[in-house]
Protein backbone atom coordinates (compact mmCIF):
# COMPACT_ATOMS: atom_id res chain seq x y z
CA UNK A 1 0.00 0.00 0.00
CA UNK A 2 1.39 3.40 -0.87
CA UNK A 3 -1.50 5.79 -0.35
CA UNK A 4 -0.88 8.74 1.96
CA UNK A 5 -3.44 11.33 3.07
CA UNK A 6 -1.63 14.40 4.41
CA UNK A 7 -3.71 16.30 6.95
CA UNK A 8 -2.15 19.56 5.82
CA UNK A 9 -4.14 19.39 2.57
CA UNK A 10 -7.42 19.74 4.43
CA UNK A 11 -6.76 23.44 5.06
CA UNK A 12 -8.67 23.93 1.81
CA UNK A 13 -11.93 23.01 3.55
CA UNK A 14 -14.19 25.43 5.41
CA UNK A 15 -14.29 25.31 9.20
CA UNK A 16 -17.24 23.43 10.71
CA UNK A 17 -18.34 26.62 12.47
CA UNK A 18 -19.06 29.56 10.16
CA UNK A 19 -21.62 31.72 11.99
CA UNK A 20 -22.66 33.62 8.85
CA UNK A 21 -24.15 30.27 7.79
CA UNK A 22 -26.45 30.18 10.79
CA UNK A 23 -27.23 26.45 10.73
CA UNK A 24 -23.60 25.70 11.59
CA UNK A 25 -23.96 27.33 15.03
CA UNK A 26 -25.71 24.36 16.67
CA UNK A 27 -24.19 21.67 14.45
CA UNK A 28 -20.45 22.30 14.72
CA UNK A 29 -18.57 20.44 17.46
CA UNK A 30 -17.15 22.59 20.26
CA UNK A 31 -14.68 20.03 21.56
CA UNK A 32 -11.35 19.72 19.75
CA UNK A 33 -11.09 16.88 17.25
CA UNK A 34 -9.04 13.94 18.53
CA UNK A 35 -5.94 13.32 16.43
CA UNK A 36 -5.58 9.65 15.46
CA UNK A 37 -3.26 7.81 13.07
CA UNK A 38 -4.47 6.48 9.73
CA UNK A 39 -5.04 2.75 10.01
CA UNK A 40 -6.18 0.24 7.42
CA UNK A 41 -9.71 1.40 8.25
CA UNK A 42 -9.04 4.97 7.11
CA UNK A 43 -6.79 4.09 4.19
CA UNK A 44 -9.35 1.86 2.48
CA UNK A 45 -12.83 2.70 1.28
CA UNK A 46 -15.74 1.59 -0.83
CA UNK A 47 -15.09 0.35 -4.34
CA UNK A 48 -18.09 0.92 -6.53
CA UNK A 49 -18.87 -1.80 -9.03
CA UNK A 50 -18.89 -1.44 -12.80
CA UNK A 51 -22.27 -2.08 -14.32
CA UNK A 52 -24.27 -0.52 -11.51
CA UNK A 53 -24.34 2.87 -13.21
CA UNK A 54 -26.26 3.15 -16.47
CA UNK A 55 -25.30 5.48 -19.31
CA UNK A 56 -28.72 7.10 -19.00
CA UNK A 57 -27.90 8.16 -15.42
CA UNK A 58 -25.56 10.80 -16.88
CA UNK A 59 -28.15 12.59 -19.03
CA UNK A 60 -30.57 14.51 -16.84
CA UNK A 61 -32.43 15.83 -19.91
CA UNK A 62 -33.70 12.43 -21.07
CA UNK A 63 -35.05 10.88 -17.87
CA UNK A 64 -38.68 11.79 -18.59
CA UNK A 65 -41.15 11.74 -21.47
CA UNK A 66 -40.28 15.26 -22.59
CA UNK A 67 -37.33 17.64 -22.41
CA UNK A 68 -36.84 19.88 -19.39
CA UNK A 69 -37.11 23.66 -19.62
CA UNK A 70 -33.95 25.70 -19.43
CA UNK A 71 -30.51 26.18 -20.85
CA UNK A 72 -29.01 22.82 -21.82
CA UNK A 73 -25.42 22.38 -20.59
CA UNK A 74 -22.67 19.78 -20.58
CA UNK A 75 -20.64 19.49 -17.37
CA UNK A 76 -17.45 17.44 -17.61
CA UNK A 77 -14.17 17.18 -15.77
CA UNK A 78 -11.68 14.83 -14.21
CA UNK A 79 -11.56 13.38 -10.73
CA UNK A 80 -7.92 13.72 -9.64
CA UNK A 81 -5.80 12.88 -6.63
CA UNK A 82 -3.40 15.34 -5.04
CA UNK A 83 -0.67 14.35 -7.48
CA UNK A 84 -2.96 15.21 -10.39
CA UNK A 85 -3.40 11.59 -11.34
CA UNK A 86 -6.84 10.51 -12.59
CA UNK A 87 -9.01 8.56 -10.15
CA UNK A 88 -10.63 5.70 -12.09
CA UNK A 89 -13.88 4.00 -11.07
CA UNK A 90 -14.85 7.00 -8.96
CA UNK A 91 -18.57 7.22 -8.35
CA UNK A 92 -19.78 10.77 -9.04
CA UNK A 93 -23.31 11.61 -7.93
CA UNK A 94 -24.95 14.97 -8.51
CA UNK A 95 -28.23 16.67 -7.73
CA UNK A 96 -29.52 20.12 -8.52
CA UNK A 97 -32.46 22.49 -8.78
CA UNK A 98 -34.28 22.92 -12.08
CA UNK A 99 -33.91 25.96 -14.34
CA UNK A 100 -36.36 27.91 -12.19
CA UNK A 101 -34.36 27.27 -9.01
CA UNK A 102 -36.78 24.67 -7.62
CA UNK A 103 -35.75 21.27 -6.26
CA UNK A 104 -38.00 18.28 -6.81
CA UNK A 105 -37.46 17.64 -3.08
CA UNK A 106 -40.69 17.33 -1.08
CA UNK A 107 -39.50 19.90 1.47
CA UNK A 108 -38.58 22.63 -1.05
CA UNK A 109 -41.16 25.40 -0.57
CA UNK A 110 -39.75 27.94 -3.07
CA UNK A 111 -42.73 29.16 -5.13
CA UNK A 112 -41.07 28.50 -8.47
CA UNK A 113 -42.49 25.92 -10.88
CA UNK A 114 -41.56 22.27 -10.80
CA UNK A 115 -40.70 20.80 -14.19
CA UNK A 116 -42.43 17.49 -14.89
CA UNK A 117 -39.55 16.62 -17.20
CA UNK A 118 -36.75 17.20 -14.72
CA UNK A 119 -35.74 15.35 -11.57
CA UNK A 120 -32.20 16.67 -11.30
CA UNK A 121 -30.29 13.59 -10.10
CA UNK A 122 -27.47 11.86 -11.99
CA UNK A 123 -24.56 9.44 -11.60
CA UNK A 124 -21.36 8.62 -13.42
CA UNK A 125 -18.55 6.13 -12.85
CA UNK A 126 -15.24 7.54 -14.10
CA UNK A 127 -13.13 5.59 -16.57
CA UNK A 128 -9.37 5.11 -16.49
CA UNK A 129 -8.91 8.78 -17.44
CA UNK A 130 -10.85 9.88 -14.34
CA UNK A 131 -13.29 11.78 -16.51
CA UNK A 132 -17.01 12.20 -15.93
CA UNK A 133 -19.57 13.88 -18.18
CA UNK A 134 -23.15 14.97 -17.57
CA UNK A 135 -25.78 16.58 -19.75
CA UNK A 136 -28.25 18.68 -17.78
CA UNK A 137 -29.79 22.16 -17.62
CA UNK A 138 -28.33 25.14 -15.87
CA UNK A 139 -29.93 25.37 -12.41
CA UNK A 140 -31.54 28.62 -11.27
CA UNK A 141 -30.59 30.61 -8.21
CA UNK A 142 -32.97 30.12 -5.28
CA UNK A 143 -33.82 31.90 -2.03
CA UNK A 144 -33.20 30.50 1.44
CA UNK A 145 -33.90 31.73 4.94
CA UNK A 146 -30.39 32.15 6.31
CA UNK A 147 -30.76 35.95 6.44
CA UNK A 148 -32.92 38.65 4.87
CA UNK A 149 -33.02 38.40 1.07
CA UNK A 150 -30.63 35.45 1.00
CA UNK A 151 -30.12 33.75 -2.37
CA UNK A 152 -27.83 30.88 -3.25
CA UNK A 153 -25.72 31.32 -6.38
CA UNK A 154 -26.60 28.77 -9.04
CA UNK A 155 -24.87 25.50 -8.15
CA UNK A 156 -24.82 21.78 -8.72
CA UNK A 157 -24.26 19.48 -5.72
CA UNK A 158 -21.53 16.86 -6.23
CA UNK A 159 -20.76 13.73 -4.20
CA UNK A 160 -17.52 11.93 -5.10
CA UNK A 161 -15.69 8.83 -3.89
CA UNK A 162 -11.93 8.46 -4.08
CA UNK A 163 -9.28 5.93 -3.16
CA UNK A 164 -10.11 5.89 0.56
CA UNK A 165 -12.97 6.70 2.92
CA UNK A 166 -11.08 9.88 3.85
CA UNK A 167 -11.03 10.97 0.21
CA UNK A 168 -14.80 11.21 0.26
CA UNK A 169 -15.99 14.65 -0.85
CA UNK A 170 -19.34 16.38 -0.98
CA UNK A 171 -19.18 19.79 -2.59
CA UNK A 172 -20.92 22.23 -4.93
CA UNK A 173 -20.02 23.44 -8.40
CA UNK A 174 -20.66 27.08 -9.23
CA UNK A 175 -20.86 29.02 -12.50
CA UNK A 176 -18.36 31.68 -13.54
CA UNK A 177 -19.20 35.31 -12.86
CA UNK A 178 -22.18 34.74 -10.59
CA UNK A 179 -23.19 38.10 -9.05
CA UNK A 180 -24.35 36.33 -5.88
CA UNK A 181 -20.86 35.14 -4.85
CA UNK A 182 -20.10 38.07 -2.51
CA UNK A 183 -23.33 37.50 -0.58
CA UNK A 184 -23.26 33.73 -0.13
CA UNK A 185 -22.03 32.52 3.29
CA UNK A 186 -21.68 28.93 2.09
CA UNK A 187 -19.36 29.80 -0.80
CA UNK A 188 -17.49 32.27 1.41
CA UNK A 189 -17.06 29.76 4.24
CA UNK A 190 -13.99 28.57 2.30
CA UNK A 191 -11.21 30.70 3.79
CA UNK A 192 -8.87 30.89 0.81
CA UNK A 193 -9.93 32.73 -2.34
CA UNK A 194 -7.96 30.45 -4.65
CA UNK A 195 -9.62 27.42 -3.03
CA UNK A 196 -13.06 29.02 -3.46
CA UNK A 197 -12.36 29.57 -7.11
CA UNK A 198 -11.58 25.87 -7.57
CA UNK A 199 -15.32 25.31 -7.12
CA UNK A 200 -16.16 27.62 -10.02
CA UNK A 201 -16.51 25.75 -13.30
CA UNK A 202 -14.78 27.06 -16.40
CA UNK A 203 -16.73 27.76 -19.58
CA UNK A 204 -15.13 25.76 -22.38
CA UNK A 205 -15.93 26.40 -26.02
CA UNK A 206 -14.26 23.09 -26.91
CA UNK A 207 -16.83 21.22 -24.79
CA UNK A 208 -19.67 23.39 -26.10
CA UNK A 209 -21.62 21.66 -28.86
CA UNK A 210 -22.82 23.80 -31.79
CA UNK A 211 -26.58 24.26 -31.98
CA UNK A 212 -26.96 22.16 -28.84
CA UNK A 213 -25.40 22.97 -25.44
CA UNK A 214 -22.89 25.15 -23.60
CA UNK A 215 -19.95 23.27 -22.08
CA UNK A 216 -18.30 23.62 -18.67
CA UNK A 217 -15.17 22.00 -17.23
CA UNK A 218 -15.01 21.19 -13.52
CA UNK A 219 -12.09 19.15 -12.18
CA UNK A 220 -12.40 17.66 -8.69
CA UNK A 221 -9.30 17.09 -6.54
CA UNK A 222 -9.59 14.51 -3.75
CA UNK A 223 -7.39 13.65 -0.77
CA UNK A 224 -4.73 11.05 -1.35
CA UNK A 225 -1.43 10.76 -3.14
CA UNK A 226 1.31 8.26 -3.76
CA UNK A 227 3.82 7.90 -0.93
CA UNK A 228 7.39 8.83 -1.77
CA UNK A 229 9.94 6.13 -0.93
CA UNK A 230 10.86 7.85 2.33
CA UNK A 231 7.28 8.06 3.53
CA UNK A 232 5.49 5.49 5.61
CA UNK A 233 1.97 5.03 4.25
CA UNK A 234 0.74 4.50 7.81
CA UNK A 235 1.28 7.42 10.14
CA UNK A 236 2.33 5.50 13.19
CA UNK B 1 8.80 24.03 -14.73
CA UNK B 2 5.76 25.14 -16.63
CA UNK B 3 2.47 24.93 -14.77
CA UNK B 4 0.57 24.92 -18.05
CA UNK B 5 0.87 21.21 -18.70
CA UNK B 6 -2.21 19.01 -18.50
CA UNK B 7 -0.58 16.89 -15.81
CA UNK B 8 0.28 19.81 -13.52
CA UNK B 9 0.03 19.04 -9.86
CA UNK B 10 -3.22 20.53 -8.53
CA UNK B 11 -3.00 23.66 -6.38
CA UNK B 12 -4.96 21.94 -3.63
CA UNK B 13 -8.05 19.95 -2.78
CA UNK B 14 -11.51 20.82 -3.96
CA UNK B 15 -13.04 22.34 -0.82
CA UNK B 16 -16.01 20.71 0.85
CA UNK B 17 -19.47 22.27 0.85
CA UNK B 18 -22.56 21.27 2.78
CA UNK B 19 -24.77 18.48 1.49
CA UNK B 20 -27.63 20.93 2.12
CA UNK B 21 -31.23 20.12 3.01
CA UNK B 22 -32.25 18.61 -0.33
CA UNK B 23 -29.82 15.73 -0.86
CA UNK B 24 -32.36 12.96 -0.35
CA UNK B 25 -33.58 12.52 -3.93
CA UNK B 26 -29.98 12.42 -5.12
CA UNK B 27 -28.25 10.36 -2.43
CA UNK B 28 -30.89 8.53 -0.39
CA UNK B 29 -33.89 8.41 -2.75
CA UNK B 30 -35.54 5.34 -1.22
CA UNK B 31 -39.23 4.92 -1.76
CA UNK B 32 -39.98 8.65 -1.77
CA UNK B 33 -38.22 9.05 -5.12
CA UNK B 34 -38.66 5.57 -6.47
CA UNK B 35 -37.59 6.45 -10.02
CA UNK B 36 -34.08 7.48 -8.93
CA UNK B 37 -31.54 4.63 -8.86
CA UNK B 38 -30.06 3.82 -5.45
CA UNK B 39 -26.25 3.81 -5.27
CA UNK B 40 -26.05 2.53 -1.69
CA UNK B 41 -28.41 2.38 1.26
CA UNK B 42 -28.62 1.26 4.87
CA UNK B 43 -28.69 -2.43 4.06
CA UNK B 44 -24.99 -3.13 4.26
CA UNK B 45 -25.32 -6.88 4.59
CA UNK B 46 -27.82 -8.76 2.50
CA UNK B 47 -30.05 -11.11 4.49
CA UNK B 48 -28.30 -14.43 4.93
CA UNK B 49 -24.74 -13.04 4.94
CA UNK B 50 -22.84 -15.69 6.89
CA UNK B 51 -22.03 -13.69 10.01
CA UNK B 52 -23.69 -12.19 13.01
CA UNK B 53 -26.42 -9.84 11.70
CA UNK B 54 -26.88 -6.65 13.66
CA UNK B 55 -28.80 -3.39 13.46
CA UNK B 56 -26.88 -0.17 14.07
CA UNK B 57 -29.11 2.74 14.97
CA UNK B 58 -29.36 5.92 16.98
CA UNK B 59 -30.33 9.56 16.83
CA UNK B 60 -28.34 12.51 15.54
CA UNK B 61 -28.92 15.53 17.80
CA UNK B 62 -27.68 19.12 17.68
CA UNK B 63 -26.28 21.46 20.30
CA UNK B 64 -29.78 22.25 21.60
CA UNK B 65 -30.53 18.55 22.01
CA UNK B 66 -32.95 18.61 19.09
CA UNK B 67 -33.00 15.79 16.54
CA UNK B 68 -31.33 16.53 13.21
CA UNK B 69 -33.81 15.44 10.54
CA UNK B 70 -31.58 16.26 7.56
CA UNK B 71 -28.33 14.47 8.33
CA UNK B 72 -26.76 11.58 6.44
CA UNK B 73 -24.39 8.93 7.76
CA UNK B 74 -22.04 6.78 5.76
CA UNK B 75 -20.28 3.82 7.33
CA UNK B 76 -17.25 1.74 6.33
CA UNK B 77 -16.36 -1.50 8.05
CA UNK B 78 -14.55 -4.78 7.75
CA UNK B 79 -16.23 -8.16 7.42
CA UNK B 80 -16.50 -10.59 10.31
CA UNK B 81 -12.92 -11.74 9.72
CA UNK B 82 -11.69 -8.16 9.97
CA UNK B 83 -11.00 -7.78 6.23
CA UNK B 84 -11.91 -4.87 4.01
CA UNK B 85 -13.42 -5.16 0.55
CA UNK B 86 -10.63 -3.05 -0.93
CA UNK B 87 -7.54 -3.94 -2.97
CA UNK B 88 -5.18 -2.41 -0.38
CA UNK B 89 -6.34 -5.07 2.08
CA UNK B 90 -4.66 -7.86 0.20
CA UNK B 91 -5.75 -10.66 2.53
CA UNK B 92 -8.15 -13.23 1.10
CA UNK B 93 -11.79 -12.95 2.09
CA UNK B 94 -14.28 -15.72 2.77
CA UNK B 95 -16.92 -13.99 0.64
CA UNK B 96 -16.87 -11.12 -1.81
CA UNK B 97 -20.52 -10.23 -1.36
CA UNK B 98 -20.06 -7.98 1.65
CA UNK B 99 -19.00 -4.46 0.63
CA UNK B 100 -18.81 -2.97 4.13
CA UNK B 101 -20.25 0.32 2.91
CA UNK B 102 -23.61 1.83 3.85
CA UNK B 103 -25.52 5.12 3.74
CA UNK B 104 -28.52 6.23 5.79
CA UNK B 105 -30.35 9.52 6.03
CA UNK B 106 -32.05 10.49 9.27
CA UNK B 107 -35.80 10.43 9.83
CA UNK B 108 -37.89 13.35 11.08
CA UNK B 109 -36.88 12.15 14.56
CA UNK B 110 -33.19 12.23 13.62
CA UNK B 111 -32.83 8.44 13.52
CA UNK B 112 -30.29 6.64 11.32
CA UNK B 113 -30.36 2.89 10.77
CA UNK B 114 -28.12 0.24 9.21
CA UNK B 115 -28.57 -3.48 8.90
CA UNK B 116 -25.13 -5.02 8.79
CA UNK B 117 -22.87 -7.59 10.44
CA UNK B 118 -20.54 -7.34 13.36
CA UNK B 119 -17.04 -6.57 12.04
CA UNK B 120 -13.98 -8.50 13.17
CA UNK B 121 -10.76 -7.08 14.59
CA UNK B 122 -8.51 -5.33 12.09
CA UNK B 123 -4.81 -4.46 12.05
CA UNK B 124 -3.80 -1.26 13.79
CA UNK B 125 -0.73 0.88 14.26
CA UNK B 126 2.47 -0.78 15.40
CA UNK B 127 1.11 -4.27 14.82
CA UNK B 128 -1.52 -3.88 17.53
CA UNK B 129 -4.97 -5.16 16.60
CA UNK B 130 -7.92 -2.81 16.79
CA UNK B 131 -11.18 -3.71 18.47
CA UNK B 132 -14.15 -4.25 16.12
CA UNK B 133 -15.38 -0.88 14.93
CA UNK B 134 -17.20 0.98 12.19
CA UNK B 135 -15.89 4.20 10.65
CA UNK B 136 -18.58 6.86 10.30
CA UNK B 137 -18.83 10.05 8.24
CA UNK B 138 -21.60 12.46 9.23
CA UNK B 139 -23.00 14.90 6.68
CA UNK B 140 -25.87 17.34 7.04
CA UNK B 141 -27.44 20.69 6.40
CA UNK B 142 -25.46 23.17 8.47
CA UNK B 143 -22.35 21.00 8.19
CA UNK B 144 -19.77 22.46 5.81
CA UNK B 145 -17.69 19.27 5.82
CA UNK B 146 -18.21 15.74 7.06
CA UNK B 147 -17.27 14.79 10.60
CA UNK B 148 -15.52 11.47 11.16
CA UNK B 149 -16.23 9.28 14.16
CA UNK B 150 -16.26 5.58 15.01
CA UNK B 151 -18.74 3.14 16.49
CA UNK B 152 -17.43 0.46 18.87
CA UNK B 153 -19.47 -2.29 20.53
CA UNK B 154 -20.08 -2.58 24.27
CA UNK B 155 -19.79 -6.38 24.32
CA UNK B 156 -16.19 -6.41 23.08
CA UNK B 157 -13.53 -6.93 25.74
CA UNK B 158 -10.89 -5.83 23.21
CA UNK B 159 -12.11 -2.22 23.53
CA UNK B 160 -9.82 -2.00 26.55
CA UNK B 161 -6.74 -2.52 24.37
CA UNK B 162 -7.86 -0.63 21.26
CA UNK B 163 -5.07 1.76 20.17
CA UNK B 164 -7.47 4.40 18.83
CA UNK B 165 -9.80 4.43 21.86
CA UNK B 166 -6.66 4.78 23.98
CA UNK B 167 -6.09 8.20 22.37
CA UNK B 168 -9.52 9.41 23.50
CA UNK B 169 -9.86 10.93 26.99
CA UNK B 170 -11.39 8.17 29.13
CA UNK B 171 -14.39 10.26 30.09
CA UNK B 172 -15.37 10.73 26.45
CA UNK B 173 -14.95 7.12 25.28
CA UNK B 174 -18.57 6.18 26.04
CA UNK B 175 -19.67 8.52 23.22
CA UNK B 176 -18.13 6.00 20.80
CA UNK B 177 -19.48 2.74 22.24
CA UNK B 178 -22.85 1.42 21.11
CA UNK B 179 -25.00 -0.46 23.62
CA UNK B 180 -26.37 -3.88 22.79
CA UNK B 181 -30.00 -4.93 23.15
CA UNK B 182 -30.68 -8.21 21.38
CA UNK B 183 -29.31 -7.85 17.85
CA UNK B 184 -29.55 -4.04 17.95
CA UNK B 185 -26.69 -1.72 18.86
CA UNK B 186 -27.68 1.87 19.67
CA UNK B 187 -25.49 4.95 19.71
CA UNK B 188 -26.59 8.57 19.49
CA UNK B 189 -24.42 11.10 17.66
CA UNK B 190 -24.31 14.41 19.52
CA UNK B 191 -22.89 17.05 17.21
CA UNK B 192 -22.35 19.58 19.99
CA UNK B 193 -22.76 20.18 23.70
CA UNK B 194 -23.00 17.89 26.72
CA UNK B 195 -21.73 14.40 25.94
CA UNK B 196 -20.61 15.65 22.55
CA UNK B 197 -19.54 12.76 20.34
CA UNK B 198 -15.80 12.42 19.83
CA UNK B 199 -14.93 13.39 16.28
CA UNK B 200 -11.54 12.60 14.84
CA UNK B 201 -8.87 14.66 13.18
CA UNK B 202 -7.91 12.28 10.41
FE1 LIG C 1 -28.58 23.51 -3.27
Amino acid sequence: MSLVLPRSSTVAHPPSLHPAYTSTVLRAPREPLVLVPHTLTELTGPVYGQGKVRDSDADLTTQHAGEPQGERIIVTGRVLDEDGRPVPNALVELWQANAAGRYVHVRDQHPAPLDPNFTGAGRYLTGTDGRYRFTTVRPGAYPWRNHHNAWRPAHIHFSVFGPSFLSRLVTQMYFPGDPLFPFDPIFNSIPDEAARNRLVARFDLAVTQPEWALGYQFDIVLRGREATPTEEPHEH
Amino acid sequence: MSTETAEARPDGLSPSQTVGPFFHYGLTPGAAYGHVPVSVDGQVAAPGTPSEPIVLTGRVVDGAGDPVPDAMLEIWQADSDGRYAHPDDGRPRASNSFTGFGRSDTTAEGVYRFTTIKPGRVPGPGGREQAPHVLVAVFGRGMLKQLFTRIYFDDEASNAEDPILALVPAGRRPTLIARRDGDTFTLDIRLQGGDETVFFDV
